[in-house]
């Protein structure tokens, strides 16, 4: 880890503000993915500005009937949170099946969503990668890549997100509310929020370097069953090879997002038109031009497989 | 003392304190974190210096050059000690990889520098400074399946060729050969290597973390061509080994040279990112194997032919080990094929040869009973044997894997199970039942301890026996308890330290039944001496409550010690009947339910019962928690653990706990063990076998059968992944 400079933002403005007057510097919430990758020196900052101290950090209903969350609530209490488990049930769902307690505790809403990959060549400086560092090379692609993603990446990249939270705010149609050093603020749909790849992979967000996340607000509830399968090799404290996030309707129409299996929650409206004819037809098309490796091909038929048991749990 | 028949009646078989279930009596120190492991020993030298390691970057070639200057520079670095500074320094034959020194790399992650500084924040921020540029050999090999098929032509000697194989093979009615595969397997322990290292003049002590004190004291003797006495280690608690900490490893090496040159006390944990490249790792085996029996299901043939890596010098992982002793069957051909493959160190980890070699065996009985139409059970029992078919003229002193089988099955209730695959279904998943046969070797090893009786009349037990968890520092308390008749509450043991008499160590399975009946020796010279104080004939004397008594007058522990304590000291060895005569092995039987997931493959073990036969259970609790532990890494193998091999760069990238997963709380469900009862008086004077192997043998093939059971999908790759099966489940819509 590299010796760094501290301070705490006394609000979100000057939070921002503090960000854009120091290069290389970067906000600390929960700290818990951040300091990993600085104790491995993935992470260099020079300057820490950590955020705790700024409230933001409670759930508020919103005018349009929907949840403000605040940047700063922690991945526990947003998935106990009343309206949450009643209202968007795939989020309280898709929390509690990442990470663990201890983790959740400490992890932060606006963290969660900036979390990097779990990409086993990124997390390895002796390894080529060009998200890590780029123009070295892309170690994963011919190597181990299991986990990694079969849509989505690019030549430079296949590394998926790995949060289970982001996926289920995607099928709720989340917005990212920002604030910059000059008190600007804007409303970021979760669809456009992370960018793929291409040739910048170190290039994960819409996010200026100054912009520091206040909330993310769900729109009106949205009704239906609420459904989060993740699936991978041990039942619990693992990131996901697949999962699924699905909010269906009685009549069969419904939403679905896919984790596991790209750089950024994977859904696409489209798709979802072919609910009433299977899992297959909307994965189909879901994932139409996907590219995967012979270590994660396997990933396509699980997709499908996984909303096919969803689909048949949402029929009862 | 030498052990040179079969024990008799004897003190030890009070059983007062012996075979209680009680509970380990270092259990507090740990649940409440006052048990110092070797990284926090703050109090033991003044002055601690933090070290943080390097690794090598490349698996294979040589440093062209290092540059430290801007580390050297870097705040609170007191010292570098690099690997260029000196010739590559000496090791002994157990470790295969060298440890430290010299320009050469043998693999990925090889310690090739330490930084030591104030702080560990320090050391760590310096040791990322380090520039080291290199010269990759372009010929190395890290696959091995690829050199395994250039190499099955080679000729090699076989372990076991006995009778004609391959034409009692080719005349077989009934016939399997398949090949099994089984990846490199991390130990994980939860604590690192750790030591922390002080000189004084030419004498060194290290607080560490180590299995085996003696064995580590030799090659400290080796690599630092210094005489054994120089060296002192101390390992009171060790969290966790499984075969990782039984050799001297690189963090006490190198703990040692920065301890040298920056003249003070150096501590240092190995990181462990560095850790599953830097030690050493079960390692990788493809398996054929082929079986040849009568339509009755006698096996008339058995072959195993089983390929590992390993670097110049190790054996890697043997999987026809078992295969030699735990089967019938007259013609016999296994062989080990021990390839040259440039990963790092594969090593012993928990019952090394045995754990991957019936990870495919005992899949492969069931494939053969399957073959034949009989039950699993009943096809391992017609095929046992109570004579060593490696050596037909040795018996098995104790062998009931009949009743392992037997008693299983009808605890397990396995005449329910499930009998057509594919078929038993429960909502959205199937159910799938699984058997599997347990075998380990029981061996013995010279132990040594010293017992005083102290002027309060309590007992002290000292040994170089180390705990590893496995609740050695509670059946050596309650050994002297019962020998000494006084309660366990009075009896003070001191584990871990080299200063001790020698014993045993915790390896191969042979450290409860080693080290207590060292203790055994000890107490009963302990008596001896007491016996000569009063003048009496030792048989005449009854240890009980605290007191000595003989011809009708009793004298407290306490009394007889008031001028001081009674010393003893005594080791037991093994006589040679012991293997020459007899082979002395564990048995056991797993049976497992599991559900898969009909539509996603998603795995869960519901149930999981272990039936062992281990000689006489020092105590059921320990015991049990050994078992219940083994066969948690059982389920790991079957189901999840893997080092993912970079055949390119020759590592293992998987390498810290988030990559490489173990079982969580969540996949272990209900674990059942039964000890059979029994003693093996073969074995040592307390008639006691190890179980801490035994219980990971053939849990995972259990867990195999229960999946192919299940699903009727056979998979022969471990571990079991939904992504090997998925394209063979039901049919979705
Ligand atoms: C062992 C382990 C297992 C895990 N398993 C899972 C899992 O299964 N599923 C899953 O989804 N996640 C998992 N995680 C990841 C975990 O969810 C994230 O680490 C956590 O959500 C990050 O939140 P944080 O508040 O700690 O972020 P931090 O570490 O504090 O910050 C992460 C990044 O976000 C930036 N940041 C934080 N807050 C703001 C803000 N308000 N505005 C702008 N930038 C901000 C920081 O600068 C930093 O770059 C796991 C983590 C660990 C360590
Ligand atoms: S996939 Fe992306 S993160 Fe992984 S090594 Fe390649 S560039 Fe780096």
């Amino acid at each position: 880890m590299r010796a760094f400079s501290y301070e705490r933002a006394g609000s979100p403005q000057e939070a921002a503000a503090a960000a854009a007057a120091q290069e290389g510097a970067q906000f600390i919430a929960g700290g818990t993915n951040l300091l990993d990758l600085m104790k491995l020196e993935i992470e260099t900052p020079s300057h820490l500005i950590d955020v705790n101290g700024l409230g933001l950090d409670t759930i508020e209903a919103t005018a349009e009937g929907g949840l403000r969350i605040g940047a700063l609530v922690r991945n526990t209490d947003l998935a106990a949170d009343q309206r949450v488990r009643r209202d968007y049930g795939v989020l309280s769902r898709a929390l509690v099946a990442g990470a663990s307690g201890q983790l959740r505790n400490k992890a932060t809403t606006g963290g969660n969503l900036l979390q990097r990959t779990r990409c086993p060549y990124f997390y390895d400086t002796n390894m080529a990668c060009n998200k890590r560092a780029p123009g070295t090379g892309c170690a994963a692609q011919g190597g181990y890549s299991r986990q990694l993603a079969i849509i989505g990446g690019s030549e430079v990249c296949i590394a998926t997100h790995p949060s289970d939270m982001a996926i289920a705010m995607r099928v709720l149609d989340a917005v990212v509310e920002t604030v910059n050093a000059e008190g600007d603020t804007r409303a970021i749909p979760l669809a456009d929020f992370h960018l793929l790849p291409g040739n910048t992979p170190h290039i994960e967000t819409v996010l200026a370097p100054d912009e520091f996340i206040t909330a993310v607000v769900l729109p009106r509830p949205l009704g239906g069953q609420h459904f989060y399968h993740k699936v991978r090799d041990r039942a619990s404290y693992a990131f996901a090879l697949v999962s699924v996030a699905a909010v269906i309707q009685p009549d069969g129409s419904g939403r679905i997002a896919l984790g596991g299996v790209a750089p950024k929650p994977w859904r696409n409206e489209a798709a979802e038109a072919a609910m009433p004819n299977g899992a297959r037809a909307v994965i189909s098309r879901l994932l139409e031009g996907a590219t995967p490796t012979e270590d994660n091909k396997f990933k396509v038929t699980l997709a499908e497989r996984t909303l096919t048991a969803v689909l048949a749990e949402a029929r009862g | 003392m030498r052990f040179d028949s079969p024990a008799e009646q004897n003190v030890s078989d009070r059983m007062k304190v012996l075979g209680q279930p009680l509970r380990r009596i270092d259990g507090p120190l740990k649940t409440t974190g006052m048990a110092p492991y070797a990284y926090e020993r703050h109090g033991v030298a003044k002055d601690q210096l933090v070290g943080y390691p390097v690794g090598s970057a490349i698996a294979k070639g040589r440093i062209v050059s290092m540059d430290i200057d801007e580390a050297q520079a870097s705040p609170g670095v007191v010292g570098i000690v690099t690997t260029l500074e000196m010739e590559r320094l000496p090791k002994v034959d157990w470790n295969v990889a060298y440890l430290f020194g010299g320009r050469e790399i043998q693999h990925y992650h090889q310690a090739i520098a330490v930084v030591v500084a104030n702080s560990f924040e320090e050391a760590r921020a310096a040791a990322a400074l380090i520039r080291v540029e290199y010269e990759e050999d372009q010929d190395a090999t890290y696959d091995l399946a690829a050199v395994r098929q250039e190499r099955l032509s080679d000729d090699v000697e076989p372990i076991d060729n006995i009778g004609d194989f391959e034409s009692a093979y080719a005349s077989a009615e009934v016939t399997l050969d398949a090949t099994y595969t089984t990846p490199g397997q991390c130990h994980a322990q939860m604590e690192p290597h750790a030591t922390i290292a002080q000189w004084d003049g030419d004498h060194l002590t290290l607080w560490t973390s180590n299995q085996m004190i003696e064995w580590s004291r030799q090659a400290l003797a080796t690599t630092f061509d210094l005489p054994a006495e120089n060296f002192r280690l101390d390992s009171p608690y060790i969290g966790g080994g499984f075969g990782v900490k039984l050799f001297l490893r690189a963090d006490a090496v190198m703990a040692a040279l920065a301890a040298r040159k920056v003249g003070r006390a150096v501590k240092l944990a190995l990181p462990r990112p560095m850790s599953a490249n830097n030690t050493t790792h079960r390692g990788l085996t493809i398996q054929r194997i082929r079986i040849g029996a009568s339509q009755e299901g006698k096996i008339t043939a058995i072959g195993h032919d089983n390929a590992t890596n390993t670097l110049p010098g190790g054996d890697g992982e043997n999987g026809a080990r078992a295969t030699r002793r735990f089967y019938a069957g007259e013609n016999r051909l296994l062989i080990n094929r021990a390839l040259e493959i440039h990963l790092p160190e594969s090593n012993a980890m928990r019952a090394p040869g045995e754990t991957a070699g019936l990870m495919a065996l005992e899949i492969a009985m069931d494939e053969m009973a399957e073959k034949l139409g009989m039950d699993p059970v009943e096809f391992r029992i017609i095929n046992d044997t109570q004579v060593d078919p490696s050596h037909p003229e040795r018996q098995f002193s104790e062998r009931h894997f009949i009743e392992c089988l037997q008693r299983g099955a009808e605890v397990f209730n396995w005449a329910s199970r499930n009998k057509a695959p594919g078929s038993r279904r429960e909502g959205a998943w199937l159910i799938g039942h699984g058997v599997a046969g347990a075998y380990r070797d029981a061996p013995a090893e010279t132990s040594g301890a010293r017992v005083s009786v102290r002027p309060d009349g309590s007992i002290r037990v000292e040994t170089d026996m180390t705990d590893i968890g496995t609740g050695s520092y509670t059946i050596i308390a309650q050994t002297a308890a019962e020998m000494m008749g006084v309660s366990l509450e009075v009896v003070n043991v001191d584990l871990g330290d080299s200063r001790h008499p020698v014993s045993a160590g915790s390896g191969g399975q042979w450290g409860a039944a080693s080290s207590t009946a060292g203790v055994y020796a000890a107490c009963l010279a302990l008596r001896k001496k007491i016996a000569e104080r009063l003048a009496v004939d030792p048989e005449a004397l009854e240890f009980s409550e605290g007191y000595v008594r003989y011809n009708d007058q009793q004298t407290a522990l306490s009394e007889l010690a008031s001028a001081g304590s009674i010393t003893a000291e005594d080791s037991i060895e093994f006589g040679d009947f012991r293997s020459e005569e007899y082979q002395l092995a564990t048995f056991g039987a797993h049976f497992v339910e599991v559900a898969v997931h009909a539509t996603t493959g998603e795995i869960r073990v519901r149930r999981m019962l272990a039936v062992c036969d281990a000689g006489r259970i020092l105590n059921p609790m320990t015991a049990r928690s050994q078992v219940i532990g083994a066969m948690t890494m059982g389920v790991g193998a079957a189901l999840m653990e893997s080092l993912a091999v970079d055949t390119r760069h020759g590592f293992f990238v998987n390498h810290d706990l988030a990559g490489y997963e173990v079982p969580v709380h969540a996949d272990i469900p209900e674990q059942q063990v039964i000890f059979l009862e029994g003693e093996d008086p073969y074995s040592t004077p307390l008639k006691a076998k190890g179980v801490g192997e035994l219980g990971i043998c053939g849990v995972s093939a259990a867990v195999a059968n229960a999946v192919y059971n299940a699903t009727g999908a056979r998979v022969r790759d471990y571990p079991i992944t939904l992504d090997k099966f998925l394209d063979r489940l039901p049919e979705i819509a």
